[in-house]
């Protein structure tokens, strides 16, 4: 064996973590921010969490546990391959178990357990932009972040309700942060806004192909944007989860057959098998009436 | 009107390289007055009003306006965040073209509420009665608050820019051509609608044209361009019934008689 043909710890090489580090710094002294960064090229495309493989690359020690999940989920293909990725190539301790982690990347969820101190969510986004579906310009966004011009965010808002009767957006839900920076929380449902208010945790927020990193440092205000006679709801279910009978937690719709059966389970899937070693059963799992009789 | 005017221009100049844009203009604008800027396509209109409206740098001179607090601004030497502020709450800007004005992927309502939401405005029901509001005195019906002005003719639409344009009260409004490209019809009854307005609102306006009937109808001063230079200036009817330059005889007198 030689030395020769094996990966830097962490696969980036040193300089490169220096240069996001410097970023992660700067965002985090100026919540919401973005900070443009020099993205690297990643061994996966665009649209896989290079952004987030790459913040937790450069924040990433030996002693860290990871946690990578992708719409709650532990084992969906996204998030298996960026933990076996961080396995192969930093040799770290992974976990799928949210008290035990980290550093925890994630793909639209915040885990339903409240984050500690000791704790870093990373997000990966596609677009950190919020305000681009309304100003194509780079330029012209750039200097309404600038000079704190964000009418516009609010027409957007307005437009939902003259076409629905109610603020129809359910993901990405723009956000204040800090009473200064208007920030897109990235493809979170918004059922996740309230837990970004006064976190615990540190939440860095990295997007490879727009090449930008921003952060929310711990306990810092998260307000969701609204009008006064609309004001922020979060999602509700109406059911519990089927499996763990979880209430007032995020639910995922899955289809049972082409007769119409459904259930709603826990999109939080680590969330849900906690509750169910504690002896929580949902509806599915439950003995049936006709079984016991 | 009062004693002291709004706007003061002073030796403004605009150079692209050699050529001239416009040179040395020099003139006062008092509260609700209207001036219209006239003269052939080429002659300097479109760069003096983009570089009075902040739209555009000149390259010498100076343009003063008073803000609501009495006090005389230079343009130029206030910071870009006032400035914009500025544009957005106290001025209008009326474009050619509608589309270069509004929102056009954006409803009607939030076309004309966005000014208010900018400012601060975060009651969807009010600012919606504002919309309807306005929506109404330009006389668009109130039912077509929530389409698109894709879905506008194009009158509807100059008039949507212009109810976009005035609902956070602006003092002083800037208008490029505003009844180019609307027929003669059309155009009759948006000058009737800006006449009612500028007087109503006792707004100050400057208008670029080269229409006379429509400086004629609109404005109360009239300043006549040819090549960058200012060449005439004067009340509008004596202007028009009694031109003194040569070039300004040549003009009132080329047009078409029906």
């Amino acid at each position: 064996m030689t030395d020769l043909a094996t990966y830097n710890f962490a696969y980036l090489d040193e300089q490169t973590k220096r240069m996001i580090r410097r970023a992660i710094l700067k965002a985090i002294a100026i919540p919401g921010y973005q900070v443009p960064f020099a993205s690297r090229e990643m061994p996966m495309p665009y649209g896989w969490g290079t952004g987030g493989v790459q913040v937790t690359a450069s924040i990433i020690g030996p002693e860290d546990v990871l946690k990578v999940i992708d719409q709650g989920a532990d084992d969906t293909t996204n998030a298996v391959s960026i933990r076996a990725f961080f396995q192969k190539v930093a040799n770290v301790a992974v976990t799928t178990h949210t008290s035990d982690a980290t550093i925890i990347q994630t793909r639209h969820r915040i885990p339903e357990q409240k984050l500690g101190e000791n704790q870093v969510l990373v997000y990966q986004v596609p677009i950190p932009e919020p305000l681009r579906f309304l100003e194509p310009r780079e330029t012209e966004t750039r200097k309404m972040h600038a000079l704190e011009e964000y009418g516009l965010m609010h027409v957007k808002l307005y437009e939902d309700i003259a076409h629905n009767g109610r603020i129809s957006k359910t993901y990405a839900y723009p956000v204040k942060v800090d009473g200064r920076y208007v920030m897109d929380p990235s493809p979170t449902p918004k059922f996740d806004n309230p837990k970004m208010h006064m976190s615990d945790a540190l939440q860095l927020f990295g997007a490879g192909r727009e090449k930008r990193i921003y952060a929310v440092p711990p306990y810092t205000e998260v307000v969701s944007l609204d009008f006064e006679d609309y004001p922020f709801e979060i999602q509700k279910f109406e059911q519990d989860c089927a499996l763990c009978g979880a209430h007032g937690v995020y639910l995922d719709e899955v289809v049972l057959d082409d007769k119409g059966g459904r259930m709603f389970v826990c999109s939080d899937t680590d969330h849900c098998e906690d509750r169910r070693e504690h002896g929580h059963v949902g509806e599915m799992l439950a003995p049936s009436k006709e079984a016991a009789e | 009107m009062t004693d002291t005017p709004l706007l003061k221009v002073s030796g403004v100049s605009k150079f692209y390289g050699s050529r001239i844009g416009c040179k040395d203009v020099n003139f006062e604008l008092w509260p609700g007055e209207v001036l219209a800027i006239v003269g052939e396509s080429g002659s300097g209109k479109t760069t003096l009003l983009n570089c009075l409206s902040t739209r555009l740098m000149p390259t010498a001179g100076s343009v003063e306006y008073r803000m609501r607090d009495g006090n005389f601004r230079d343009l130029y030497h206030m910071s870009e965040a006032e400035r914009r502020f500025l544009m957005r709450t106290d001025w209008g800007f009326v474009h050619q073209n509608p589309a270069d004005g509004l929102r056009m992927t954006v409803s009607a309502g939030a076309n004309v509420g966005e000014r208010l939401m900018a400012i601060g405005d975060r009651h969807y029901g009010k600012i919606r009665e504002t919309a309807s509001d306005w929506l109404s005195r330009v006389e668009i019906s109130t039912d077509r608050i929530d389409d698109q002005p894709r879905a506008f003719s194009g009158g509807m639409r100059q008039r949507l820019q212009i109810a976009r344009n005035l609902v956070t009260g602006p003092r002083l409004v800037f208008m490029d051509e505003p009844t180019g490209g609307l027929d003669v019809s059309v155009q009759a009854r948006l000058l009737d609608l800006l006449r009612g307005l500028v007087n109503d609102l006792g707004l100050a306006a400057i208008v670029v044209t080269h229409d006379l009937a429509v400086a004629r109808l609109l404005s109360h001063r009239m300043m006549v361009m040819k090549d960058g230079h200012v060449i005439e200036h004067g009340l509008t009817d004596r202007v028009l019934d009694d031109p003194r330059e040569p070039y300004t005889q040549l003009f009132v007198s080329s047009i078409l008689q029906v």
